[in-house]
């Protein structure tokens, strides 16, 4: 690699390529597919309405994909009893 | 019978209408019958670019309800007699198309015209999946920018899903027409270049136009640009694309910078 190579790596569109085909190899993956992320968070929903009540907004499901892992981050606040009515109040 | 191309990207403002009338202009230019056909319901605009707006009666969606005749909405272009375009209608119905008038009047139009260019509203939703229906070619429009290119990866998806011919297993043919192409930012590692938006797209190339003040001027004044100024670069890359769309193995050169001593001069094939 000579310096002028180093040089060009500064610039911005060889990051903006490797963004972009990071990006697309996945979405060219799950098209089609239906969207995982909302699958999930809508099971997961089902499974705590069978024993406590909470509210959708209660419930975060994320997922955030890296190169070679992705991390699935599942929030699930539950109020405690004497909360629920000022949170509904709110 | 008539070849059917449709003028797509998927995100808006990229350079659809204008492409569509400057190609379709170029071949009409060749002696060809061509037919404009805008889809973009709602929001036409295919007519301003035209210089047509004021000759427009009946549109398209009058000819699927059957309010008017294919003929009578035919608007001839005043400069070629080869040029016709069916404007869209403004109306703010979504539903105004439906895919068998849409069916009934590309099959219509093929019989009649040797081009029959559809110029896609932006987006992924009905009016654009009408617009790419019943094409046998695509010309994909992108600006060498990140979210057009994204953009322009999901809609040859939707080309490769959606269409009558991919719907039959048979193959459509794909063209990238890069636009707003800046050889001196790109050169500069500013702007993805013509081998990194090729790169990931992996569909051959049509042809690059650079970014140039003349498609404004033509716009402004209602004139395909490769009618009202026809020397101009914009012009002749548009020009050099109608002739690759025609089956033409014109090599597409990559605009560069001269000033930059870096800058090399890139030839290319188009497929």
């Amino acid at each position: 690699m000579s310096i002028l190579d180093l040089f060009k790596r500064r610039t911005s569109a060889p990051v903006a390529r490797e963004r972009l085909q990071l990006l697309l190899a996945y979405e060219r993956q799950s098209r089609g597919q239906p969207d995982l992320v909302s699958i999930l968070r809508e099971e997961i929903m089902a499974v705590i309405a069978k024993h406590v009540q909470i509210d959708q907004d209660y419930l975060q499901v994320s997922m955030d994909r890296g190169a070679t892992m992705s991390t699935l981050e599942i929030d699930i606040q539950i109020p405690n009893k004497s909360a629920v009515p000022l949170a509904m109040a709110g | 019978m008539g070849k059917v191309v449709v003028v797509t990207s998927g995100k808006g403002g990229v350079g659809k209408t204008t492409s569509t009338a400057a190609l379709g202009a170029a071949v009409a230019k060749t002696g060809k019958k061509v037919a404009l056909v805008d889809f973009d319901v709602g929001l036409r605009n295919l007519d301003l670019i035209m210089g047509a707006e004021r000759r427009v009666v009946f549109d398209l969606v009058n000819v699927i309800q059957g309010t008017a005749k294919l003929s009578q909405a035919l608007i001839r272009d005043k400069r070629l007699e080869t040029l016709y375009l069916l404007p869209a209608s403004q109306t703010r119905d979504k539903d105004a198309l439906t895919e068998e008038g849409v069916a009934e009047v590309i099959a219509r139009l093929r019989s009649v015209f040797d081009y029959v260019f559809c110029d896609s509203p932006a987006g992924i939703e009905r009016g654009a999946q009408l617009a790419m229906r019943f094409a046998d070619e695509a010309v994909i429009v992108t600006n060498p920018e990140v979210s057009s290119v994204r953009d322009s990866d999901r809609i040859i998806g939707l080309l490769d899903a959606r269409t009558m011919k991919a719907e039959q297993g048979e193959l459509i043919q794909k063209h990238v027409l890069v636009t707003r192409y800046d050889a001196a930012r790109a050169s500069r590692g500013e702007m993805l270049s013509i081998d990194d938006v090729l790169e990931i797209l992996s569909t051959p190339l049509l042809g690059i136009i650079p970014e140039s003040q003349d498609v404004l001027r033509a716009s402004n004044l209602g004139a395909p640009v490769t009618l009202s100024e026809p020397i101009n670069s914009a012009a002749k890359a548009y020009l050099e694309a109608a002739r690759r769309l025609e089956g033409e193995d014109l090599p597409v050169v990559v605009p560069f910078e001269r000033k930059g001593f870096l800058d090399r001069l890139l030839g290319r094939r188009a497929a």
